[in-house]
């Protein structure tokens, strides 16, 4: 890989842009996609790598081909600057996530108690959620478990392709979130979508605890887990 | 707001990015193509220096070693390589995957 290749590849990295790199593993000509030109069967092929986050093969005439995909990182975004949130944040960043915490009570979202390794919004819910507008490489969690907080975000969370969204809360606590969604005229599939109580059932009790059975949940809800036992 | 940063754990090119700007001769492996258990999907990096520092990896550890020598060879000639792992490889006993896999990685030579 050529200086000025790299330097592209990680600039467009940097811009958050997703991009492809194109190998021909005869030779190790490389192409950038979409920044460089490709013959269309390659363009579609890294269309589709970039879609399934997967790296692929591809024969081109006699040429094999490594389509090699990278999308930027996965988000996740956490409503609450709580104590089960110090536990979650630094667990999220080495499985890939950039984190984003958002709470307006500024004494709760501070670096100290969050890390400088995250984003910090003190915006309202509503709004910072608007202008981070979750997308399909998004997760969101709920920490508060203050219907003034967390409903806000969890209104546009359940409007948006997020592909987590979970709510720390009881049973009990959760009934009554439904209640008011529904009240607020979120739609029962909308709100289905809620992964309640939070995080996987492992009996969790303490905070880093609590915070890998959400990530755990995660994990599992992005690569379609539990994995299905294969026949002998 | 402050901007998001990025997780940097797996970030092996960025690593490799930065050896080279420290005048290191650098060589990248990737893992291309893989059949039954390999431990590492496609995709998967390593970085190697000719001073000898490693980062990341193309599988749980087996093939390391052979992967290193060969960006060696890379590094030396410039000629891009693509090396056969596997149960069936004839160097099954010093390299093979005791998983049972088999493997394709690609090496080139940074910058």
């Amino acid at each position: 890989m050529k200086t000025a290749f790299l330097d592209r590849l990680l600039a467009a990295r940097a811009a958050k842009r997703p991009v492809a790199v194109l190998t021909r593993l005869t030779d190790g000509e490389q192409l950038l996609f979409p920044e460089d030109a490709a013959p269309a069967e390659l363009a579609a092929e890294a269309e589709a790598a970039l879609a399934a986050d997967a790296a692929r093969n591809v024969t081109l005439g006699n040429a094999a081909w490594f389509i090699h995909p990278h999308n930027p990182p996965l988000r996740l975004i956490v409503v609450g600057a709580v104590h089960i949130a110090q536990a979650l944040v630094p667990m999220a960043l080495p499985l890939g996530f950039a984190v984003t915490v958002v709470d307006p009570r500024r004494a709760f979202a501070t670096e100290e108690r969050m890390g400088d390794r995250v984003a910090i919004s003190t915006d309202w819910p509503d709004e910072a959620m608007t202008a981070l507008a979750p997308d399909a490489r998004t997760a969101v969690v709920t920490l508060t478990h203050d219907p003034k907080l967390d409903d806000p975000a969890l209104e546009i969370a359940l409007r948006s392709p997020a592909f987590y969204i979970g709510c720390l809360g009881s049973r009990r606590t959760h009934a009554k979130r439904v209640a008011r969604l529904t009240e607020a005229g979120l739609t029962e599939a909308e709100i289905a979508r809620i992964h309640a109580p939070v995080g996987l059932d492992i009996g969790a009790v303490t905070a880093p605890e609590i915070a890998v059975s959400i990530l755990a949940q995660i994990v599992s809800a992005r690569r379609g887990g539990p994995r299905k036992k294969q026949d002998p | 707001m402050s901007t998001t940063q990025q997780a940097d754990s797996e970030d092996i090119l960025g690593i490799a990015a930065g050896w080279l700007n420290q005048g290191e001769t650098v060589a990248l492996a990737t893992v291309v193509e893989t059949w039954g258990s390999s431990p590492r999907p496609a995709g998967s990096r390593l970085a190697v220096t000719k001073s000898g520092r490693l980062a990341g990896s193309v599988s749980g550890g087996c093939i390391e070693g052979a992967v290193a020598d060969a960006a060696k060879q890379t590094m030396e000639s410039g000629a891009p390589q693509l090396l056969d792992f596997g149960i069936s490889d004839e160097r099954a006993w010093e390299v093979g995957l005791a998983c049972g896999g088999k493997l394709k990685v690609f090496v080139e030579k940074l910058g």
